[in-house]
């Protein structure tokens, strides 16, 4: 599968790294790698690829392009951490979730857990890995199959996993599940429509936590919840990663919400990482012009904030996925491009121009023309 | 049972006392009969909104926000739903004293409402050209060809890129954004005096959203109309809103001006919402959270119905259900304590 643009990263390179000084074995870092006194990494993405084929025809099928849902993304997951996704509808975020948790089998690229590449794992081995990473799903009201009663939604997991729990055990721990999400273990036997969409996501957090994984991926979990039920989940995901050294890959669309909850956040645009950096290098020093836009147009909630926002609004839409433009994904409604930015796709790493700037803008951002640009104002 | 009639008039911005509000909402009850029960969706509403002007109707979704829409336009879906009792004072006349036909020659030309799901709400067998210019054929007689002409004009006044070209293309070739603007376009197309937009950006993404609000926010102002926009969005609101309307389990609970509400709210249920939703301008902790869930409608509790979610409740809350104060000028909330809350109280 040849990349028609030059820069693309190819698989099996090590990924543009961080040139962090002093620190990582050259060739193993990954763009935007913390301090090196963080911890190892638990999961290593590298050049992942997904791209499904677009098909013509009833009886003969013949593939006529491929929807490049995810093209090269590479990132770290460091124990302990939250790293967030975030990006507009249809980027990909889905797409990696559902790579990362296996749901979904890589075209080209590597997931490498605890050092090793998980793509090329099967059988038991592929199972017990697995077990460490488990998913929570975008929708409350659709995730879960209205058949089943809460007990068995959350016991799951142990049908597949039957070594995670003998038999005879699994019902203690389902209600133990129940009590630490903060639903009455007593609701074992109810069935989800009988619960509201708070409770429903906090079902789907306890199936996740079922196998006790070190690695929770939660796409867009609390996105379908009011304010009022939605910080109820996101102290719940915090408390719970405190209490059981959870890393997550948390995904979602709510800048806000992500600059909470994360200590690194990954942009994503039409397949690809535009910027990767801790949540100040991100929200306060973007250097990316698509952070600065994605950033610029959430709306904040303090009308006095009206009159002196940089506002910069984006013409046109997300181009297609089956046809994205060649060299830098962003340049047809970047504000900034140039003949350069069509020619040559710009790598995630730190620009020339901040490598040796010490500080917060110095961090991954695959922009040709990177310049810091603060939109966020400080609160 | 007469309280809503405090609903003071506004005494804030001298537009408002000069001329009477384009739509004057008073205390409108609306029930879905249904087999778990009655369900007392919209509970005693009033609000209010002048030419010009941007009310923001806020609230966390079934709290009949919608529903009171709905019943503005005359498009509530009866059965199940029944409206109870209320007035909806529109340019004068209360529309609910109208005869069918007469309320339906309003809507459209006169008030026009926007859905959050455009594509839904749209016909998908139909150009978009077809079915603006239908709207001139129909309520002013126009010809085909000048239908057709009106309908790419009203597209590039929405800033449909290329509009003489995609005047004959369907609903599905347009991206969510687009859509939604041929949505703002059919709203606009008799020059209504009011506009309803509910949840119009709420299925869209950010850098679209803005797009689309910017745009809605230009023709309200050039065009001089007045908007209802519903939402549960604090930002939107904070962006766009002259004033806001928030609603708790079918009633309004707090009305005010928007700077007063954001900087001091005089509800708790709305300090509790400004105090839950995270910050783009802040890393924050423990993100507060107001405890408990929204009631269900066939079994609001008795008195305050925030009371078992209330933080300042006390036991005159649980038995006395509160009456709309008047706070200041503009400002209503329905809370006993709205003074301690006003002065900051948790
Ligand atoms: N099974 C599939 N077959 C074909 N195309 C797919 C498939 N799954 C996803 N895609 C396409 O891949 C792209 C990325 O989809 P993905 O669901 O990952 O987006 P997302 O970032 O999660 O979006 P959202 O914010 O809407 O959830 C989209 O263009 C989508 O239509
Ligand atoms: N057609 C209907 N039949 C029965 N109940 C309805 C109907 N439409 C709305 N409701 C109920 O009325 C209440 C208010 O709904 P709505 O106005 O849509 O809320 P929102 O504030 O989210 O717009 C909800 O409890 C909802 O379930
Ligand atoms: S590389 Fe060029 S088109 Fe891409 S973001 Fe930078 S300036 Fe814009
Ligand atoms: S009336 Fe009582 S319960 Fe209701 S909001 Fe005020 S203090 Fe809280
Ligand atoms: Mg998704
Ligand atoms: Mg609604």
């Amino acid at each position: 599968m040849a990349h028609d643009d030059a820069g693309a990263p190819s698989s099996g390179t090590p990924a543009p790294g961080t040139p962090a000084p002093g620190a990582g074995q050259p060739g193993t870092s990954a763009p935007g790698t913390p301090a090196a006194d963080s911890p190892e990494p638990v999961l290593e993405v590298r050049d992942l690829v997904k791209h499904f084929p677009l098909t013509r025809g009833v009886l003969v099928k013949k593939q006529v392009g491929a929807v490049q849902a995810v093209d090269g993304v590479s990132f770290d997951l460091h124990r302990g951490e939250t790293l967030g996704i975030v990006g507009e509808s249809g980027c990909g975020k889905s797409t990696v979730a559902k790579l990362l948790v296996g749901l979904e089998h890589p075209t080209a690229g590597q997931i490498r857990y605890r050092g090793e590449d998980i793509s090329t794992l099967s059988g038991r081995a592929l199972k017990a890995v697995r077990r460490n990473i488990q998913m929570v799903f975008q929708d409350p009201y659709t995730s879960l199959n209205p058949r089943m009663t809460v007990g068995d939604i959350i016991g799951e997991p142990y049908e597949i996993h039957p070594e995670a729990a003998p038999k005879g055990e699994r019902r203690r721990r389902v209600q133990e599940l129940l009590e630490v999400v903060g639903l009455d273990p007593e609701y074992v036997n109810r069935y989800p429509h009988q619960f509201s969409g708070g409770q429903r996501q906090r079902i789907g957090i306890a199936r996740g936590l079922a196998l006790r994984p070190e690695i929770i991926v939660a796409d867009e979990p609390v996105s379908a919840l009011d304010v009022s039920v939605q910080s109820q989940v996101v102290n719940l995901l915090e408390r719970l990663q405190d209490e059981f050294g959870l890393s997550y890959v948390f995904i979602a669309h709510d800048l806000s919400v992500v600059r909470h909850i994360c200590d690194r956040v990954a942009v994503m645009y039409l397949g690809r990482l535009a910027e990767l950096g801790t949540d100040e290098q991100i929200y306060e020093h973007p250097t990316h012009p698509y952070t600065q836009a994605l950033l610029s147009a959430v709306p904040v909630p303090d009308p006095d904030a009206r009159t002196h926002r940089d506002r910069i609004l984006l013409a046109g839409d997300v181009p297609s996925p089956a046809n994205p433009p060649s060299g830098c994904r962003f340049r047809t409604r970047c504000w900034k491009a140039q003949d350069r930015c069509a020619e040559i796709s710009p790598p995630l790493e730190v620009p020339a121009e901040f490598r040796r700037t010490p500080g917060p803008v110095r961090h991954p951002s695959a922009c040709h023309f990177a310049e810091e640009r603060t939109v966020v104002p400080n609160g | 049972m007469t309280h809503q009639e405090a609903a003071p008039e506004p005494t804030g911005t001298a537009a408002a006392v000069a001329e009477p509000p384009l739509l004057d909402v008073r205390d409108l009850r609306v029930e879905f009969r249904t087999r778990d029960g009655v369900a007392k969706a919209v509970n005693g509403v009033s609000y209010h909104v002048a030419r010009g002007q941007t009310l923001a109707v806020l609230g966390e979704s079934g709290s009949g926000k919608s529903v009171t829409a709905q019943a503005v336009m005359g498009i509530l879906d009866s059965p199940p739903g029944f409206l109870t009792g209320g007035e909806i004072v529109f340019q004068g006349r209360d529309l609910l004293t109208l005869r069918r036909e007469e309320r339906r020659r309003i809507r459209g030309a006169k008030m026009a409402m926007i859905f959050q799901d455009a594509l839904s709400s749209l016909n998908p067998v139909l150009s978009v050209g077809a079915q603006l210019g239908e709207m001139f054929q129909v309520h002013e007689g126009v010809s085909r060809k000048e239908a057709r002409a009106r309908a790419v004009e009203l597209m590039e006044r929405v800033k449909i890129p290329a509009a003489r070209e995609r005047v004959g293309d369907y609903p599905h070739q347009f991206s969510g954004g687009m859509r939604q603007r041929i949505m703002i376009a059919m709203a606009l197309a008799l020059g209504p005096d009011l506009i309803i937009a509910d949840e119009p950006t709420t299925a869209l993404d950010v850098t679209v959203q803005a797009q689309v609000m910017d745009l809605l926010a230009e023709l309200q102002r050039e065009l001089t109309m007045g908007l209802i926009l519903i939402t549960h969005d604090l930002g939107v609101v904070a962006d766009v809103a002259d004033t806001i309307a928030v609603m708790y389990a079918g009633r309004i609970v707090e009305t005010a001006p928007v700077h007063q509400l954001y900087k001091a709210p005089a509800h708790p249920y709305t300090r509790g919402l400004l105090d839950s939703i995270p910050r783009l301008d802040q890393k924050g902790r423990q993100l507060y959270a107001i405890k408990g869930m929204p009631p269900n409608l066939t079994a609001v509790p008795p008195g305050c119905p925030f009371h078992p979610r209330c933080p300042l409740v006390r036991d005159v809350c649980r038995t006395d259900p509160p009456p709309l104060y008047e706070v200041g000028p503009g400002r209503t909330s329905a809370c006993h304590f709205w003074k301690e809350t006003l002065d900051g109280a948790r």
